[in-house]
């Protein structure tokens, strides 16, 4: 087995010990490149067999469009059930007070959604694609991960995580996360897609976009983007390394049109993909912070 | 290409961070932003150079004291190879965290700090590589920058350990002075160690090879049952499994354990197409010729080499909780994806981790290894470690908190 083999199999093997463990998983879907490849992964590891999971997604509502009509698409296609978690109506029944202003994000109100859809459907684990080389707090986290009853992650008292015996035994009222794609790096994840030629949303590849610049980078202009009078919008080719909500991911000027052009050019980059996400850049811990929250 | 997980075992003192900092800087793995965000974070080593160390304190209790607390994983890639890196904290209260990098490595590095030579913290990280049966062990021997790059220092320590691993038992060990600091022979040729002709850190893990033990023996623990009962599929039941061994292939006699029920392999499948055999590690669906009952829990096992199925047997323990082992306590026995409750029924000894000698007082508390006698409340398979020992692994957990305690390979039949 070469090096993407044996990435693939432990991820299955993961995925089987979430199916095997767990009364009532989930598969949280973020429409992004990571989540797609654990569907794929997923229809290895169960097909013929329906997926023992629902999919998730946590609609900020400030999604690219491409993405939403993608996610449809792949749930039809694979013909699973899909459960999405609003942030909308968590803002409309009170239950988080949206931000305004030029940087305003749903990014962190999301949280509070994904905890109460875990509570609303009675989730035991949630199977999410956070790799260890995103982030230095990630780097940290076991694969099977698990969460108090307010979501919490507690980095000093990790369970021990020993050869491939994973510990699904949770008390009542906690939950586990798991990544089935922990050791996968950027490079590896983009080497698989082009291998099984996993479909993915457009946004990922170059095309012409109106955009805003922003902190330092170039921002999708959208509704949900407060844009002054004075502020700079120009129309560029530019793809998406990373897509999460339109507020916090920015774009990467690039022509990289298939994907040995997206390989190239991640293999010559002197930035990490969290580099394009303006939720990581707050504080050195922005995502040990998050997490301790009960993000993803 | 394929990939070697290392685990890099030693204190801060020995360099372990800066070290590891020092092969991904070498090697171009850290990126800008990264960089950017260590230099924010203000530390310096004494000369003024970016303390690489950073780089895998990655919780923000660690970075406050310097310490690593829990194990980090780290990647990076040459054109030879994908590294794993297990960075695992080197002092004694968290050995099990450095079990739990461990146990997931190929090969260790022991760091030995060229002014300390061989102390007690190498030598137990060396007796939990041998415990865990890692492929190989490196010793770097760092700080060279601090005896003058002295060949008789490394020489010295050289055979200082040699004799260790002669005691413990340990054959495949290998040596390279560095110091990871200044970066000599970390990813480039130091010109100050010319006596030294062997490769670099980095050339010696991009080309380390081992003997593959040929098990001529497999075994598919049961994960998951795939039944889809659709219309146009009423009668598939296929068995999903990782595969631990070889020699797997379409039309062989197998033995469904524990019950002793066989059977032949009607198809193996993997991604809905046939295979005709499969490897060591493969993931895949296996299909019987005969409808008998397995599930999750059960091995499925090669007929010429059947694996053990037995209600006790002797293991190696590891422990990793506050409160000691129980042998009045029911636990929890998970050994791949076999779950079934058992007894201690005696702590045989456990070992002095600074002397490696067996200590008969039968406690086993935090942080111990010993050797314990297990009962089962049903038949547990495995094989033993020095036959199969990827089926030779199992962790307890406590019922009362659902908490990982102990780490055992199973060593024996009790």
């Amino acid at each position: 087995m070469d090096y993407l083999d044996h990435l693939e199999a432990e991820a299955i093997y993961i995925l089987r010990e979430v199916a095997g463990q767990f009364e009532n998983p989930a598969l949280l879907f973020s429409g992004g490149k990571d989540s797609i490849t654990l569907v794929h992964l997923a229809k290895k590891a169960f097909k013929p067999g329906k997926f023992p999971f629902p999919l998730v997604h946590i609609d900020t509502g400030h999604n690219f469009p491409e993405t939403i009509v993608f996610r449809d698409w792949l749930v039809e296609q694979v013909g699973e059930r899909l459960i999405v978690g609003s942030v909308q109506e968590s803002i409309d029944q009170g239950r988080v007070l949206e931000s305004i202003g030029k940087n305003a994000s749903r990014n962190a109100l999301q949280t509070v959604t994904l905890l109460d859809t875990i509570a609303a459907y009675g989730f035991d684990a949630c199977i999410g694609g956070a790799r260890r080389d995103e982030e230095k707090a990630r780097a940290k986290e076991r694969v099977f991960s698990v969460r108090d009853e307010f979501g919490q992650w507690d980095p000093k008292r990790q369970r021990p995580e020993l050869w491939n015996i994973f510990n699904g035994k949770i008390n009542k009222g906690e939950n586990v996360r798991v990544f089935p794609i922990s050791n996968w790096t950027e490079l590896d994840v983009w080497n698989y897609i082009k291998r099984e030629g996993i479909a993915l949303p457009s946004i990922y590849f170059s095309h012409s976009r109106d955009v805003v610049w922003r902190n330092g980078q170039w921002m999708a202009s959208a509704d949900c983007l407060q844009v002054d009078a004075d502020d700079r919008v120009e129309r560029r080719a530019v793809r998406f390394r990373t897509v999460g909500d339109m507020t916090c991911t920015a774009a990467v000027d690039s022509h990289a049109v298939e994907l040995d052009d997206i390989i190239a050019e991640i293999k010559a980059s002197t930035v990490s993909e969290r580099g394009a996400r303006m939720d990581d850049k707050v504080s050195e811990a922005a995502m040990e912070e998050r997490k301790k929250q009960g993000y993803f | 290409m394929n990939i070697l997980k290392f685990i890099t075992a030693g204190s801060v003192d020995d360099g372990k961070s800066t070290l590891i900092g020092r092969l991904l800087y070498d090697t171009n793995s850290i990126l800008d932003d990264q960089l950017e965000a260590i230099q924010k974070a203000n530390r310096k080593n004494d000369d003024g150079t970016v303390d690489l160390a950073i780089l895998t304190d990655g919780l923000k209790a660690e970075r406050e004291q310097g310490i690593t607390i829990d194990v980090a994983y780290k990647y990076f890639q040459t054109e030879a190879r994908k590294f794993i890196i297990a960075d695992a904290p080197g002092h004694i209260q968290y050995t099990r965290n450095m079990v739990t990098g461990a146990s997931n490595s190929d090969l260790i590095i022991v760091l030995i700090d060229a002014r300390k030579g061989v102390i007690e913290q190498t030598k137990r990280h060396s007796f939990i590589a041998k415990l865990l049966s890692l492929r190989k062990v490196l010793v770097c021997v760092n700080k060279m920058d601090m005896v003058d790059y002295s060949a008789s220092v490394f020489e010295t320590i050289k055979s200082d350990y040699q004799l260790l691993a002669d005691r413990l038992g340990i054959k495949d060990v290998d040596f390279v002075p560095v110091s990871a600091l200044k970066g000599d022979n970390i990813v480039y040729s130091s010109d100050r160690m010319g006596w030294y002709k062997g490769p670099t850190l980095l050339t010696y893990l991009e080309t380390v090879t081992w003997e593959e033990e040929v098990s001529n023996a497999w075994r598919l623990p049961v994960q998951w049952v795939i039944r889809p009962q659709s219309a146009d599929l009423p009668d598939y039941r296929g068995y999903a499994g990782r595969v631990i061994g070889d020699g797997l292939t379409v039309g062989e006699e197998v033995v469904v354990l524990p019950s002793g029920v066989r059977s032949r392999v009607q198809a193996i499948e993997f991604d809905q197409k046939d295979l005709l055999y499969a490897v060591d590690g493969q993931s895949i669906v296996l299909h019987l010729t005969d409808d008998v009952d397995v599930s999750r829990g059960d091995f499925i096992s090669s007929a010429t080499k059947v694996s053990r199925s037995e209600r006790s047997f002797e293991a190696n323990v590891s422990w990793f909780e506050n409160r000691p082992l129980d042998t009045n306590q029911v636990y929890i026995l998970q050994n791949q994806t076999q779950v079934t409750k058992v007894k201690v029924l005696e702590v045989l000894y456990r070992y002095d981790v600074h002397s490696q000698d067996k200590v008969y007082d039968g406690g086993i508390g935090l942080n111990d290894i010993g050797r314990i006698l297990v009962k089962a409340a049903d038949e547990v398979v495995f094989d033993l470690n020095n036959e199969l020992a990827a089926n030779a692994r199992a962790i307890l957990i406590d019922p009362r908190n659902n908490l990982t305690v102990g780490a055992l390979t199973i060593e024996g039949i009790g």
